[in-house]
């Protein structure tokens, strides 16, 4: 079966997401204090391969890197509220892109099985 | 096994690891993020060898030509060399023509390379002291104005080695070392109508200047505005040129801008962003070029991005993770 990535269109189809999904994090009161003094580019580098894996596309991120990479913010207090507020960014971003709302869910449910390793529980 | 040889050293790389992870065990370190032949930050370039196809998946035909590759993703099946892109700019010598002053701390450097080069206007080459000593410099003449000849901007920073050099030691008829061109911020033939934003803070106007003359030498029809500041008109230059050239050309417009003292007529008062952004509510669809300051540059990403402008659109000398367009004329 194919995956969501190769359905929604691949890479081309991230790149579009990006945009929109990075603009709508930054300008998100809930979360925008956390992507302060980064270099765009190195976070739009993460964003991407963030919405590739969330699509199921090629990736190989696992718990610990998902742990690692955000204990820094962890630290600096990312909670659950914070983990909810990307989800429902990505999914307000993919439904810009038409992207149908059960295969949203998908994603969302995918997402869901990160949530203990991004907030280091 | 393959052999990876990086730097004069060799090393066996196993079939399940990657170039990225071969270099990792033994010790040197690639900027990366995705792991996934994604984000395409762990780019190197192959010197000598064949490079498997699969490594290059995803890079623009020019980076594929060049022999550029994905350390994440590769997987060798020959030996190959490798090294880091901005280790692999060949060398050459130029002739110093003149070196002529732009403001009080900021001279205009005309260069002959002694071997024809390839270039577009607001990329960087890197010019040597002497074999361990050099910085990186944009370019900015036009292939089509200015011939063979190359023009840089250099700043005297305080107890700068390589500016300390050029301003003070160097003179016409000497002979340097430089490097071929190497950046992507450059001016896209292609999209005529485009709107251009440029921003930029002391000797930034470097690339930007190249970028302007090469966009109106293609016949860019859309609007070209700079936005040129410093805290005095002391820190500005190529005022009278700008201003000529927004008199030739009713695209261009040029904006100085003076943010720390009173502001005379003819200038925009207030830092170089905030004047652009006042001005520019909605960047959708407009291309970006921004360079200076390190602050500046960065703050104008985040502001630019969020009136509109599309990341890909945003121009900022990113690709040498060891240089910004912040130094890139000091």
């Amino acid at each position: 079966m194919s995956s969501l990535y190769e359905k929604i269109g691949g890479e081309p189809a991230v790149n579009a997401a990006v945009d929109i999904f990075y603009r709508k994090v930054l300008k998100d009161d809930r979360i925008k204090h956390f992507f302060n003094d980064i270099d765009m580019e190195k976070q739009a580098a993460k964003q991407k391969a963030f919405i590739t894996m969330a699509l199921g596309g090629p990736n190989k991120y696992t718990g610990l890197d998902m742990r690692k990479g955000h204990a820094h913010l962890v630290a600096r207090g990312l909670n659950d509220s914070h983990f909810d507020a990307v989800v429902e960014d990505l999914g307000a971003t993919l439904k810009e892109l038409n992207v149908p709302a059960e295969s949203i869910a998908e994603i969302a449910a995918l997402l869901e099985t990160t949530r203990n390793d991004v907030l280091g529980r | 096994m393959v052999k990876i040889t990086y730097d004069g050293q060799a090393f066996e790389c196993r079939e399940d690891e990657s170039v990225l992870d071969c270099l990792g065990a033994h010790g040197i370190s690639v900027p990366s993020s995705c792991h996934a032949g994604v984000c395409q930050s762990c780019m190197m370039r192959a010197v000598h060898g064949k490079l498997p196809a699969k490594a290059q998946s995803g890079l623009k035909p020019a980076h594929v030509a060049k022999n550029f590759f994905l350390a994440c993703i590769c997987h060798p099946d020959k030996d190959i060399e490798i090294a880091f892109v901005d280790e692999t700019l060949q060398k050459f010598p130029a002739d110093v023509l003149d070196i002529s002053r732009l403001n009080s701390d900021i001279v205009r450097v005309r260069l002959r390379p002694r071997q024809p080069m390839q270039y577009s206007p607001g990329q960087f080459i890197r010019l040597y002291k002497d074999a361990s000593t050099s910085r990186f410099y944009s370019l900015a003449s036009v292939p089509q104005l200015h011939e063979n000849d190359i023009h840089l901007h250099v700043r005297k920073m305080p107890g700068g080695i390589v500016s300390g050099w050029i301003h003070d030691k160097l003179h016409t008829g000497d002979v340097v070392n430089i490097s071929e061109s190497f950046g992507e911020c450059f001016y896209l033939p292609g999209h005529p109508e485009q709107g251009l934003l440029l921003v930029g803070t002391g000797c930034g106007l470097a690339p930007l200047y190249g970028i302007i003359l090469d966009a109106l030498t293609h016949g860019h029809r859309g609007p070209i505005q700079l936005y040129h500041g410093s805290t005095s008109i002391g820190g500005l230059y190529l005022i009278e040129e700008l201003s000529d050239l927004s008199k030739a050309f009713p695209n261009f417009k040029y904006v100085p801008c003076i943010s720390a003292v009173e502001t005379p007529p003819g200038f925009a008062s207030g830092t170089v962003l905030e004047v652009a952004m006042a001005e520019h509510a909605d960047l959708s669809g407009w291309r970006i070029y921004l360079c200076g300051n390190p602050e500046m540059v960065s703050n104008a990403k985040r502001e630019a991005f969020l009136a509109g402008a599309s990341m890909r659109e945003i121009y900022a000398d990113p690709f040498l993770p060891t240089v910004s367009s912040a130094v890139a004329c000091q």
